[in-house]
């Protein structure tokens, strides 16, 4: 089943050309609204002429998070404001999250790509979809809903929380897709469990689950649990937001909508273009936007591009799940978390030169973010409440900032392992 | 007004020893001292016959040590003893943040330390009402 056989389908040689066309607008489009852009790429001595290939693409800067937040909040916006319908941002690290912008072309494009996505992901017009992604700034819940209504596919925009009243929801109005992260998925099946209800229960038959990396065995235990196909779908709000590649049927890889999206896989530490089949950084380039177009943007994702044809039909190339990440951001419970916003709030909460880890835990469902503190001189107090004080203190400071609960443990001095006179500050135990 | 010695310790086998095996070494005597402790972590709390120093080699050793004032004061050993100091402080409005006991040397009273919210305040008061207040040579 497809929603746009015509484009999913497309021959190469035909996607190639729609690409290199959008790829010229996309430059120019950049290079004449963007300052930004027109900056760096005078400083490569480079027109919007030099594009005349997409082997060219290699010429063109990198963009970055770090681009986003210097620019913030719409210094990177191709358009006036006036043409901008939509504003959705991300997490910010130390107070300055990234800003991301939609003209009504862009929600259309968006739309038809989750459209494309769920029906990907084997939902269709007759489903009922529970859409338990959080609706808000984060990009996750309207992404799927928009997608989910251009289908034709009658949505429950339940959003997060209230798991009981969730499930009584979904057994009631005979949910037939659940969309959400693949934490929050088993979380659910375990109050499925602990209700003494069964799979059977529940008309559920699909989950396109996303905004945080997971492995083939959560999607095992989550099939076995849920009693249904788990599809992995991918995005970020400085692309688009959820859409931007998915699994079909065949689970061998998410296909990127390649003719909205140009991938590359570099080399991260030299910036080298890699070849397909090779592991590296995921970059992107947007071919449609038009409120916030991005030229090669950094994911900071690793994974591989598959060239192969898919047994599906659809042509577009292939990611492989997302395997990790080049810089420190962690994704806990769907929530973007950089230690450097730790170290923030441990700053402002009298600490001169702070020493922390942070632990990482997958306790049954949920992840569990601890972060150790060593108590140092300037904020030690003999009297214990002083202490809790203190525990309590930064464990509010964090949860505010970063949006999730936190545990927080006070430690000697010291206990914090350091190597090379510098502390290894996250401990991901999810791995394991 | 005595000087006290706290160590932060988590709640782990061996802390306390780590401490104890340094102050055996450097020879530093233990008069008195308590642990309070929570579900993660403990204060310990030392009084020892060279306090400056014992901060330094704690200190050294990459322990988070504090030198904090307290007051001891000495009473009679029997029924009730306690209780007339805890009166005078009581009737007085002095508000205790935590005390620890252990029997006098020499036999002399019990020793009483006490870590109050004003402390020059309950000096003074203390010292009006005739309870008899230690100075560090006399422990």
């Amino acid at each position: 089943m497809y929603w746009n056989e015509k484009h999913e389908c497309i021959p190469r040689e035909e996607l190639e050309e729609l690409q290199l066309q959008r790829l010229k607008e996309t430059v120019e489009r950049c290079y004449f609204n963007v300052p930004h852009y027109r900056k760096v790429m005078q400083e490569l001595q480079l027109e919007p002429e030099d594009i005349q290939s997409l082997d060219d693409l290699k010429k063109l800067p990198f963009t970055t998070k770090q681009d986003l937040r210097d620019n913030y909040p719409y210094g990177m916006f191709a358009v006036p404001l006036s043409e901008v319908v939509r504003i959705h941002s991300s997490s910010g690290t130390t107070g300055k999250p990234t800003v991301v912008g939609y003209t009504r072309g862009d929600i259309t494009t968006w739309s038809e790509l989750m459209a494309r996505s769920l029906v990907c992901g084997g939902a269709g017009r007759d489903d009922v979809i529970h859409n338990a992604y959080g609706y808000g700034l984060f990009t996750g819940g309207l992404g799927v809903h928009y997608g989910a209504e251009r289908l034709g596919a009658s949505v429950i925009p339940i959003s997060g929380g209230n798991t009981k009243r969730q499930i009584m929801i979904m057994k009631d109005y005979g949910s037939t897709i659940l969309t959400c992260t693949p934490s929050y998925a088993l979380y659910i099946a375990e109050v499925i469990n602990e209700l003494g209800m069964k799979p059977e229960d529940l008309k559920l038959k699909v989950g396109i689950f996303g905004a945080e990396p997971w492995s083939e065995n959560m999607r095992k235990e989550i099939e076995e649990k849920l009693g249904i196909s788990a599809i992995d779908i991918y995005g970020l709000s400085e692309i688009i937001g959820p859409g931007v590649a998915v699994e079909c049927q065949d689970k061998s890889g998410l296909h990127i909508w390649e003719d909205h999206f140009l991938p590359e896989i570099i080399d991260p530490e030299t910036g080298e273009t890699l070849p397909p089949g090779e592991e590296g950084e995921l970059v992107i380039t947007s071919l449609t936007k038009e409120a916030l177009p991005v030229l090669r943007y950094r994911t900071r994702d690793i994974a591989r591009l598959i060239t192969e044809p898919c047994p599906c039909g659809r042509t577009a190339y292939k990611v492989t799940r997302i395997g990790g990440r080049t810089d420190d951001m962690l994704i806990i419970r769907g929530v973007n978390v950089f230690p450097s916003q730790i170290e923030h709030v441990l700053l402002e909460t009298g600490y001169a030169e702070p020493h922390y880890q942070l632990i990482v835990d997958r306790k049954g469902t949920m992840d569990t973010l601890t972060v150790m503190v060593e108590v140092s001189e300037n904020v030690f107090s003999d009297e214990v409440r002083k202490l809790e004080q203190l525990e309590y203190t930064i464990k509010n400071e964090l949860e505010t900032t970063l949006g999730i609960s936190v545990g927080v443990k006070l430690v000697e001095p010291k206990t914090i392992a350091r190597s090379e006179g510098k502390a290894k500050r996250v401990i991901d135990n999810r791995k394991a | 007004m005595l000087k006290q010695l706290s160590v932060f310790l988590e709640n782990k086998t061996g802390r306390l020893t780590a401490v104890t095996e340094i102050l055996a070494e450097y020879n530093i005597n233990i008069r008195a001292l308590s642990l309070a402790d929570t579900s993660d972590f403990g204060i310990l709390r030392l009084i020892v016959n060279e306090p400056k120093k014992a901060y330094e080699i704690l200190k050294k050793d990459g322990f988070t040590v504090r030198i904090t004032d307290v007051i001891g004061v000495e009473m009679p050993d029997r029924p009730g003893g306690l209780n007339g100091v805890l009166q005078v402080m009581k009737s007085e409005g002095i508000n205790i943040e935590y005390l620890y006991a252990f029997l006098g040397t020499n036999g002399r009273g019990a020793v009483v330390i006490f870590r109050v919210e004003n402390m020059e305040k309950a000096m003074e008061i203390l010292q009006e009402k005739g309870i008899q207040v230690l100075s560090p040579a006399e422990l």
